[in-house]
């Protein structure tokens, strides 16, 4: 950067103030827009914390005159809700896909990584060809499938593909294993390593950060995820969150919940609040190889 | 040069570690997409066998107006939302790549809310538009604008939810950002040095060395906003009126609700043809307007 300094002493100085001015006005801009992008959060942490007499009021408050933590409770012991066991559900759905996830698609990937073979670019775009497959273009026989073999109204069905490998991440996972030295696994080789233990104890122990990347999106997309549950599961204490959710809406309140709504999805944004404060980096780098939100 | 006898034993370990993969892309990409053509010239309610029925199904759709409604509703939404999105988070993208004050934070809090997604954001911006208590109309007031009943009046329900999708550009930002962040430094002093203006650097130098993030975006963005599901489910059940009834919502009622699998695929063939259409048009048009840095890959 020693042509920096060169460049600085370069513009003259009606140009600078104008920059500067453009600088104040961009800043200005970004601060509107964050408190926009920020207010509905407000207004979901305040609700959830209302009186059902206070949540209805307007002018809306801003801060909750005193704090009906009530609200959380409710969600619990409210037998209408079954808010503990939907939420317990979306945990065993999320945890058991992140599993499966991590595990096929760093296996499949591994291979395109590692071996070439008759056919293995063919395979490696088909890979790519199903990045665009959408869902609900092979929902049906995917439902017709797991009704026949007896699993409607199970959480079977939203987990088991996921020990398939999924698109997204033997792509992620396929650049990364690229990188990785060929002397390394001919040093492992030599040490008599067989293949698997090429990829169980020396390259899974290498992916660590690219790994978590995998795991924590395949966590998002699975917990977020309400067009497969809709379809498979029938019975409220099988729904996972987002359908269970869903349903306060239609339930037997008199009023529509809206505290309570407010609640349950702060309880559901939690995990990925949690998730995102321990691993931001691993957040940003996911989202901008992968594209996805 | 290896010996056959290697190149076979490596043969034999990619197909080893490729066949979870290559199991589960028969038995949940590769069949479905078959079974679902087959489906689409049946009439299926899963109690009695498939009867075949030719192209009923199909000459069916295209004189059902759900259909068209649909198509109509998606595309709406799909035109609207998708550029503007694009257009805002890049606009966000290059504010924050200036030498401001409190970068990360607003980095941070643009992108936040974009990872709540799904029914939490369905709810809260469902509680948002509230036409009595929401805070919108609240904001809105400020301004002299009355009581809109956002999801009850059906001129207003599309662009609810149109709005509700800008929540979550932080993400596109966040890519942009990345895109921007990626451009070498040389080639934006070079531009300075020949005497061109920010606007022009921009137009002649960043904006084609993005050209590939933003084909990327395009095409994400555009395969998303054809299956929204979420928000017609959550929200407005596809009315008032039917002014929200997305396509894939209209393939959800079909399929589970009237129990017609054989007329729901058919539609979703037609997605998958769409979806595939647009990809190869916006791959072709990409080899003439997008650059790539240093040469064509592939």
């Amino acid at each position: 950067m020693s042509n920096l300094a060169l460049t600085k002493q370069l513009p003259v100085k009606p140009k600078k103030a104008r920059a500067e001015m453009a600088q104040i006005i961009g800043f200005l801009i970004l601060l509107l827009v964050t408190v926009a992008m920020i207010m509905p959060l407000w207004f979901m942490l305040s609700t959830s914390l209302k009186t059902t007499k206070e949540m209805l009021a307007y002018p809306p408050s801003f801060i909750p005159d005193h704090f009906a933590w009530g609200n959380f409770k409710e969600l619990f012991i409210n037998t209408d809700i079954k808010f503990g066991r939907q939420y317990m559900n979306s945990l065993i759905v999320g945890v058991a896909t992140v599993i499966g996830t991590v595990f096929s698609s760093s296996f499949v990937a591994f291979g395109f990584a590692r071996y070439r073979a008759k056919g293995s670019t063919f395979f490696f775009m088909l890979v790519l060809s199903t990045l665009m497959l959408p869902y609900p273009a092979i929902m049906i026989p995917q439902f017709l499938l797991f009704t026949k073999l007896g699993l409607h109204d199970s959480l079977l069905p939203l987990i088991l593909p996921s020990f398939f490998a999924s698109a997204y991440m033997i792509f992620l996972l396929k650049q990364f294993f690229t990188t990785l030295p060929n002397e390394l696994y001919d040093a492992g080789r030599i040490d008599g390593c067989r293949e698997i233990r090429l990829y169980w104890s020396l390259t899974l122990p290498l992916s660590g950060p690219v790994l978590a990347t995998v795991a924590i999106f395949s966590f998002i997309w699975s917990w977020n995820d309400l067009l497969a549950p809709v379809l498979y599961l029938d019975s409220q204490e099988n729904f996972t969150l987002p359908i269970g959710m869903a349903a306060m809406l239609s339930s037997k309140f008199r009023i529509a919940p809206w505290n309570l709504m407010m609640a349950a999805s702060l309880l559901s944004v939690l995990p990925i609040v949690v998730l995102f404060a321990i691993a931001q980096r691993r957040f940003v780098q996911g989202i901008v190889l992968t594209g996805i939100k | 040069m290896k010996s056959t006898r290697e190149s076979r034993r490596e043969g034999r370990l990619f197909y080893f570690f490729i066949s979870p993969w290559l199991i589960g892309f028969i038995v949940f990409a590769l069949f479905p997409v078959l079974a679902s053509l087959y489906y689409s010239f049946t009439e299926y309610d899963i109690i009695h066998t498939p009867e075949f029925i030719g192209f009923g199904n199909y000459t069916e759709l295209f004189k059902d107006d759900q259909f068209w409604n649909s198509i109509k509703v998606t595309l709406k939404y799909t035109f609207i939302s998708v550029p503007l999105t694009l257009f805002l988070s890049l606009i966000f993208a290059i504010l924050i790549n200036q030498k401001i004050p409190f970068r990360g934070l607003f980095r941070t809090a643009m992108y936040f809310p974009s990872m709540i997604s799904g029914v939490s954001m369905a709810l809260l911006w469902f509680w948002v538009f509230n036409p009595q208590a929401g805070l919108f109309n609240y904001f809105l007031s400020f301004f002299g604008v009355g009581t809109i009943n956002w999801f009850l009046d059906e001129n207003y329900a599309m662009w609810a939810l149109i709005i509700m999708s800008f929540w979550g550009l932080g993400g596109g930002m966040l890519i942009f950002l990345a895109g921007l962040q990626g451009i070498p430094a040389h080639l934006l002093e070079a531009a300075k040095l020949d005497g061109a203006g920010r606007l022009r650097t921009f137009w002649n130098v960043t904006l084609p060395l993005l050209s590939p993030v933003f084909l990327f975006q395009l095409i994400i963005g555009l395969i998303d906003s054809f299956q929204v599901f979420t928000q017609a489910y959550t929200i407005t059940q596809g009315g008032p009126n039917y002014s929200t009834w997305f396509y894939v919502y209209n393939i959800y009622i079909n399929a589970f609700k009237n129990f017609r699998y054989g007329y729901a695929s058919a539609m979703a063939w037609i997605l998958l043809i769409a979806v595939t259409i647009i990809t190869f048009i916006i791959m072709k048009l990409s080899n003439r307007y997008v650059y790539y840095e240093g040469g064509r890959e592939r």
